[in-house]
């Protein structure tokens, strides 16, 4: 039994150790948001937050999370409002086919958690993990900026709380 | 004849309306099949538009979304007519039914870039109509003149007071239609070319969009998904790992799938027509499980064939003539007169998709009837497929259509489906069959392998006198006849002999006609009056497929380099050049002229001084003009591309913002490509497998994009591929201007 908190909720699963914690997310606990690209760490779609950081979560075993805060897609949003990543892809019309913008997001929000103005070269640094075959690279570089642009100093508290 | 007033045949707006009379809603005829989510009691239109009783419109998006925008643009055309915003429309995939054919293939694809052009007049006229019905409902049930009433955003409007549309719905159905409808005129436009949301974002930034993959998983709730929650219920769904043959085609002869069983979370082991399925209750069981399978495979012919020995093939052919795809004027009289003739030979590889969702489909069979979801760009071939491979009738298939995680042309094909059902057909269980992105890549069908010779003669002021091309390759037309005539000939033919017309496809096309999709592209674009151009065949036996822009991903490279290399044998500007062959195609020539002045083109020697390199390129295709312009540096003796300049003439224009970024994204996806896409047999066998040796372009080397649509109130044609084709061309023509150097195969390798 390994126990950690996702989207906030203290949850258990009896599962083998290994099982990569994407699929305890979309199997065991129903969050499909986060997706299956790759299988290696390759592509992104996986991505989601452990303790704040942007983690592929379809080569991290269950076991290395025992204990720690799991943030998916679906827990980015605080209820009816939407995390201000999510606002600026809106913003910019950023989605095509939508397969991986879960993991852009999870990737540019947790970016943008810890240094809220990044240089372009921050913003290769922290997204080139993230692949989107819809080319959609453009209009993710520009809504990041334009967050960097925005003023805001802090882009996601709960994650900041989590990881202090 | 003028599009605002169109007379409607009687037999057409019966076939419209879906439900064999004037009594729209009524029962579904004997004979008329059932729509897959239509409420009875609703007003329902042609299949595609229905009013609710509670006044909901819903629009059943007859072509597939595949991230191109299509569910937003063809509800634009709907909400255009309806005077209602787009996103009061809810969006719903109607499944298989031949009343949502594509008119241009009579088949239910999504392909070709044709969604807009084939559905802005159909669409625009079945909302009309449904406009007026309602219309002259509410005249007669509030005994109002009719012209005091208007429709506006989902509601009859009488003076200041509101009525719910679902007020009329039951008299609409009992009322005669329309003879003719008023089309709104494009000055009137309030949505067409002004709209610029997606009605798909917020779902797809939430996480909530429900792709193929995610059939199966809890519903969210409040949430409906285009496939109106019907997986719902799937009773014990199991997931399946499927091990194939590492050379496409292979078959089972012997494996240890018994020793399998125990392990864990394992529910049965099924051997089908290629190759051996772990089911287990969750996919990294069944994905686990499946690596201690070990097979003996049947190696098909393919096992013959290795890249180096197909490339030698290739080239050998080049000297040859095989069939004549086009002829004008008398060429070989001219290369037979010519003091001097310039040629170049290009080659492009074999290209896998890799849609970032990998292929997958879902299927529950019952005795008489059955279900599959699936990310799929057609339909009903989802359905003939599924009912070849399992006891239910065609009929009783009901395709449930999610969003795809990309298409591109690759879910076009099938084969998916049929592995799919076949699985659940052996195993008695309901289950999603999940390829691994080693799966994925490996067991494509690809974008076919070419090799091109061009010759050409020019004249004394540099004018191109004759052209000559030979394309030496396979043809795709061959690959998707086998692949789908099983599946669009008429049920009482029987099997057997579907199997034996199919597989003549590949002769047809090697020795009788010509595939467009081999040759399109290779002359059309510049005046020259004595062309000539040829078909060599030569099918190394890969499996091919439709892959974005089709033969002018390839042809679009070979034609718009040695364009440059005629110009640079000409001694003119490339720009100035081009101009002087498109006297005949002044769409072209715009686009030209365009991007060359948002490029900065004439300046660019300012910019070589900089170290940063200009290359032209422009194509038309899928009835689209674009012109691009790639602005690139060499860095650490590689091309390193900063910015692309796009200008696109797609008549007229729905959605701005998406033909844009259909724009950009075809741009990074022909990026891609260009800079790295290779696939390459070794024994047969796909030697790539995941991202690592298929790369795709990351964020870091995307280039800025600067796109400009040029307004125009001509018919709407292709957006979704007309992007590919120039950029190839554009970057080799820019690493010639930095380097000196001439790339002419794909990818392009500095060193």
């Amino acid at each position: 039994m390994i126990s950690f908190t996702l989207n906030g909720q203290q949850v258990d699963a009896d599962l083998p150790p290994d099982t990569p914690l994407l699929w305890v997310v979309r199997e065991h606990f129903g969050l499909s948001g986060s997706k299956f690209g790759c299988g290696k760490g390759l592509c992104g779609a996986c991505t989601l937050h452990i303790d704040g950081a942007a983690t592929r979560s379809c080569v991290m075993p269950l076991a290395a999370v025992a204990g720690r805060a799991v943030t998916t897609i679906e827990g980015l949003a605080q209820g009816e409002q939407l995390h201000p990543v999510q606002q600026a892809w809106l913003a910019h019309n950023v989605p095509q086919c939508g397969y991986c913008q879960p993991g852009q997001i999870m990737s540019a929000s947790a970016l943008l958690a810890t240094n809220a103005k990044p240089s372009d070269d921050d913003i290769d640094a922290a997204m080139s993990g993230n692949l989107c075959r819809c080319g959609t690279y453009p209009r993710i570089r520009k809504a990041i900026k334009s967050l960097a642009a925005s003023g805001v100093q802090q882009f996601d508290p709960k994650v900041q709380e989590v990881s202090q | 004849m003028s599009e605002a007033k169109m007379p409607i045949a009687r037999r057409s707006f019966l076939k419209m309306m879906g439900a064999g009379g004037l009594l729209l809603a009524m029962p579904a005829a004997a004979g008329d099949k059932p729509y897959l989510y239509s409420q009875a009691q609703a007003l329902n239109c042609a299949g595609v538009l229905q009013i609710s009783p509670a006044g909901v419109i819903t629009f059943f998006v007859p072509r597939a979304e595949m991230g191109q925008g299509i569910n937003t643009g063809l509800a634009t055309l709907i909400a255009e007519e309806l005077n209602t915003p787009p996103e009061q429309i809810q969006i719903l995939h109607g499944g298989a039914h031949e009343d949502y054919k594509n008119p241009i293939f009579d088949m239910q694809v999504t392909g070709g870039s044709t969604s807009i052009y084939a559905h802005y007049q159909p669409l625009r006229q079945t909302a009309a109509m449904a406009r007026e019905l309602l219309l002259d409902a509410a005249s007669e049930k509030l005994n109002m003149d009719r012209g005091s009433l208007h429709l506006r955003d989902g509601k009859i409007w009488l003076a200041s007071k509101a009525y719910s549309l679902g007020d009329f719905v039951e008299l609409a159905q009992t009322l005669p239609a329309p003879q003719a409808v008023n089309l709104k005129p494009q000055s009137k436009f309030r949505f067409i070319g002004q709209y610029n949301k997606r009605l798909d974002a917020m779902a797809k930034i939430t996480g909530q969009a429900r792709f193929g993959i995610d059939v199966g998983s809890p519903q969210i709730p409040g949430h409906t998904s285009v496939i109106n929650n019907s997986d719902a219920n799937i009773p014990n769904l199991k997931k399946a790992a499927l091990l194939r043959c590492p050379v496409i085609g292979g078959t089972v002869k012997s494996h240890n799938g018994d020793e399998l069983k125990s392990l864990h979370g394992v529910v049965a082991v099924v051997e089908i027509f290629n190759g051996v399925a772990v089911l287990a209750e969750h996919h990294w069981q069944a994905k686990k499980a499946l690596t201690q399978l070990v097979v003996q495979w049947q190696l098909p012919e393919l096992v013959k064939q290795s890249s180096p020995a197909i490339r030698q093939q290739f080239n050998a052919a080049l000297d040859q003539r095989g069939q004549q795809a086009f002829t004008s004027g008398d060429t070989d009289a001219v290369f037979a007169g010519a003091d001097k003739i310039i040629t170049a030979d290009y080659y492009a590889p074999f290209l896998a998709h890799a849609t970032m969702e990998p292929m997958n489909c879902t299927v529950w069979l019952q005795k008489d009837v059955a279900d599959v979801w699936v990310p799929t760009q057609a339909p009903d071939l989802s359905q003939a497929m599924a009912a070849e491979f399992c006891d239910v009738k065609r009929d009783n298939i009901r395709v449930h259509s999610t969003y795809m995680g990309g298409g591109f042309g690759r879910r076009s094909n099938q084969d998916y489906v049929a592995e799919a059902v076949a699985i659940a057909k052996a195993s008695g269980e309901p289950v999603q069959l999940l390829f691994s992105r080693e799966d994925d890549i490996q067991n494509d069908y690809y974008r076919p392998a070419s090799a091109a010779r061009y010759r050409a003669v020019l004249d004394s002021q540099g004018r191109i006198q004759a052209w000559d091309v030979n394309r030496v390759g396979p043809n795709i037309m061959a690959y998707t006849v086998d692949h789908i005539l099983e599946a669009v000939l008429p049920q009482f033919i029987p099997n057997a002999f579907a199997d034996w017309l199919s597989k003549r496809g590949y002769g047809v096309f090697e020795d009788w006609k010509v595939d467009s999709s081999s040759v399109e592209g290779l002359w059309e674009d510049y005046d020259c009056a004595n062309k000539q151009v040829w078909q060599t065949t030569v099918d190394p036996g890969l499996r091919l497929g439709y892959w974005r822009s089709v033969g002018h991903s390839f042809s679009g490279f070979f034609t718009e380099s040695f364009i440059d290399e005629l110009a640079l044998a000409a001694g003119q500007d490339p720009l100035a050049f081009r101009l002087a062959h498109t006297k005949n195609n002044p769409r072209l020539a715009a686009v030209l002229n365009k991007v060359a002045q948002l490029s900065n083109w004439q300046q660019r020697a300012e910019l070589a001084a900089k170290g940063r390199y200009l290359g032209l390129a422009s194509v038309f295709s899928f009835n689209s003009y674009v012109a691009q312009v790639a602005e690139l540096s060499i860095v650490g003796g590689q091309p390193k591309v900063h910015k692309v300049y796009c200008v696109a003439d797609c008549g007229q224009v729905v959605n701005p913002d998406t033909v844009k970024a259909q724009m950009e994204g075809g741009i990074v996806f022909a990026l891609s490509a260009a800079l790295n896409g290779e696939i390459t047999l070794k024994d047969g066998a796909v030697e790539q497998s995941n991202f690592h040796d298929y790369p795709l372009l990351r964020l870091n080397e995307s280039p800025e994009v600067e796109v400009a649509i040029v307004p125009s109130s001509e018919a709407p044609s292709g957006a979704g591929e007309p992007g590919v084709p120039p950029l190839a061309a554009a970057v080799a023509n820019a690493i010639f201007a930095a380097s000196g150097k001439r790339l002419r195969d794909l990818p392009l390798r500095l060193s």
